[in-house]
């Protein structure tokens, strides 16, 4: 989820990496750093966060054309031309084939060829394995810009493009948003806008059946994107309990 | 020679690449460029010919970022230097993508020698018209490189080197001067190096320099660029007087 204040936007996401029913671990960062000056939460299949076989290079990807952006122009990318770049390349990959495809610009390293080979094999079978989703990734993009502020923006994974003051995905979402709409305001302080996730927090812990037990909350401001908090419940065990 | 016009680059009967050669001709005809390494600062020194009085500055820089910790400057055709460095510029980010890691300078190096290489090998191209003097530090060990690269597609690190216009006169100096220096010292020994074929004034030279606590390329304004021309030509008069001195007392 995310929230818009006077000068930052704040972006919260969930820390756990789940596999079915299964927790692998409770402390994976969500939010990624796009630049300097902006935060992308994730949320979705992990194929799709990084990259890894079947899935697409989703985020790492943007970042690096983003970063390719400030060094071929020499100013960085705005806000809203990175989300609008991120949403065209959701948009692209809608409706292409589902399968691992080479981009101009970034080479598969040898790594992956045997992957590759699977892919070819997925081909042949294709009629009979349901074909996944290209991007089954939700992203919220939080960035400031010193012409027009901090801003938000939310693109979900049929690259629907929304600049927005306050934005949640998941299911997380149906609590969250209420929360949201009750209590926030424009223009709210730093504090303000933590206790309003804070509040979000607890509606998801206290009503989601599987809600997840810790986040993590970014901000980005004029002095750049960074850390703010984790609201943990759960730490992380590293030694079977005996 | 009908046979002959599939590759562009072939071989001359005493074994020579003409085309190559050629090139070569047109980076001595271009702008005088000067890199040095030191302990902790690798710098960049390129001579700015007459800049029309119209023109804005800013959109003809010379010495360019290849990454954060990567620059380049070159002398030879410009054009052909927008483009190989905006292949270097991608794969920089293609190599952090993939690997997950910043490109070393002998890396990117490598992948830009190679590109010239190829160019000399394939049919229906030309050879890049430039030579390439690419510095940084290495992401991990930190240490500074200079690295060079010519149209024949060969590289090599180096201490100090120049390409461009004057350049044997100006590697001469830097041969006989060159000492391990840090700091202010290279940069000074940049610019000295590359007053020696270039008028002196801030505003024919253009410096950049990248240290590794910062790690990025600094471009130097001309002010500042004054300033240490005025330090260099001072420190040139007191040796002068020196020499003078001693000898009249005779």
């Amino acid at each position: 989820m995310g929230v818009v204040g006077k000068g930052f936007a704040i972006v919260a996401a969930d820390t756990s990496a789940v596999h079915s029913i299964m927790l692998h671990k409770n402390n994976e960062d969500k939010i990624m750093l796009l630049d300097s000056h902006k935060l992308v939460a994730a949320s979705g299949e992990p194929g799709d966060r990084y990259f890894e076989f079947g899935g697409l290079i989703r985020v790492e990807y943007v970042q690096k054309n983003v970063s390719l952006y400030k060094f071929r122009n020499g100013i960085p990318l705005t806000t809203a031309a990175a989300a609008n770049f991120t949403r065209g390349e959701l948009a692209t990959a809608l409706r292409k084939l589902s399968f691992a495809s080479v981009r101009p610009s970034v080479k598969t390293p040898m790594a992956f060829s045997v992957d590759f080979l699977v892919s070819v094999m997925f081909m042949i079978f294709s009629t009979l394995i349901i074909d996944q989703n290209p991007y089954s990734v939700n992203i919220l993009m939080a960035g400031y810009d010193n012409e027009s502020g901090a801003s938000l923006y939310y693109i979900d994974y049929i690259a629907t493009l929304h600049k927005v003051d306050k934005g949640a995905f998941g299911y997380g979402s149906y609590f969250s948003l209420s929360t949201m709409d009750t209590h926030y305001r424009s223009d709210m302080s730093v504090g303000e806008a933590i206790e309003l996730v804070d509040k979000c927090i607890l509606e998801i812990r206290s009503r989601l059946v599987v809600a997840p037990p810790n986040f993590v909350i970014k901000i980005v401001d004029k002095d750049g994107a960074r850390d703010y908090a984790w609201r943990q419940s759960v730490q992380d065990v590293t030694t079977a309990a005996v | 020679m009908a046979r002959y016009d599939r590759a562009i680059t072939v071989f001359s009967p005493d074994g020579h690449l003409f085309q190559v050669e050629y090139a070569l001709e047109a980076v001595r005809k271009g702008n005088a460029a000067v890199g040095v390494r030191g302990t902790d600062t690798v710098v960049l020194a390129v001579e700015k010919k007459s800049t029309p009085k119209l023109q804005d500055t800013r959109s003809a820089r010379k010495i360019v970022s290849l990454d954060n910790h990567v620059a380049l400057a070159c002398a030879g055709l410009k054009a052909d230097a927008r483009v190989l460095i905006n292949k270097a510029r991608i794969e920089c980010q293609s190599h952090r993508l993939t690997l997950e890691d910043p490109v070393t300078v002998e890396y990117i190096t490598r992948y830009i020698a190679g590109l010239q290489q190829k160019y000399t090998q394939s049919g229906g191209v030309r050879p890049f018209g430039l030579s390439t003097l690419i510095v940084g530090f290495d992401p991990y060990t930190r240490m500074p490189s200079l690295y060079q690269t010519d149209p024949s597609g060969t590289f090599s690190a180096w201490k100090a080197n120049a390409t461009g216009r004057n350049s044997n006169s100006i590697r001469e100096f830097l041969e006989k001067n060159y000492k391990e220096t840090s700091g202010q010292e290279t940069v000074k020994l940049a610019i000295r190096a590359l007053l020696e074929v270039v008028e002196s004034g801030g505003k024919n030279i253009e410096v950049a320099l990248m240290t590794r606590e910062e790690g990025t390329l600094r471009q130097l304004e001309e002010a500042e660029i004054d300033a240490i021309v005025a330090e260099i030509e001072a420190e040139k008069a007191a040796a002068e007087a020196a020499k003078k001195g001693p000898s009249k007392e005779t």
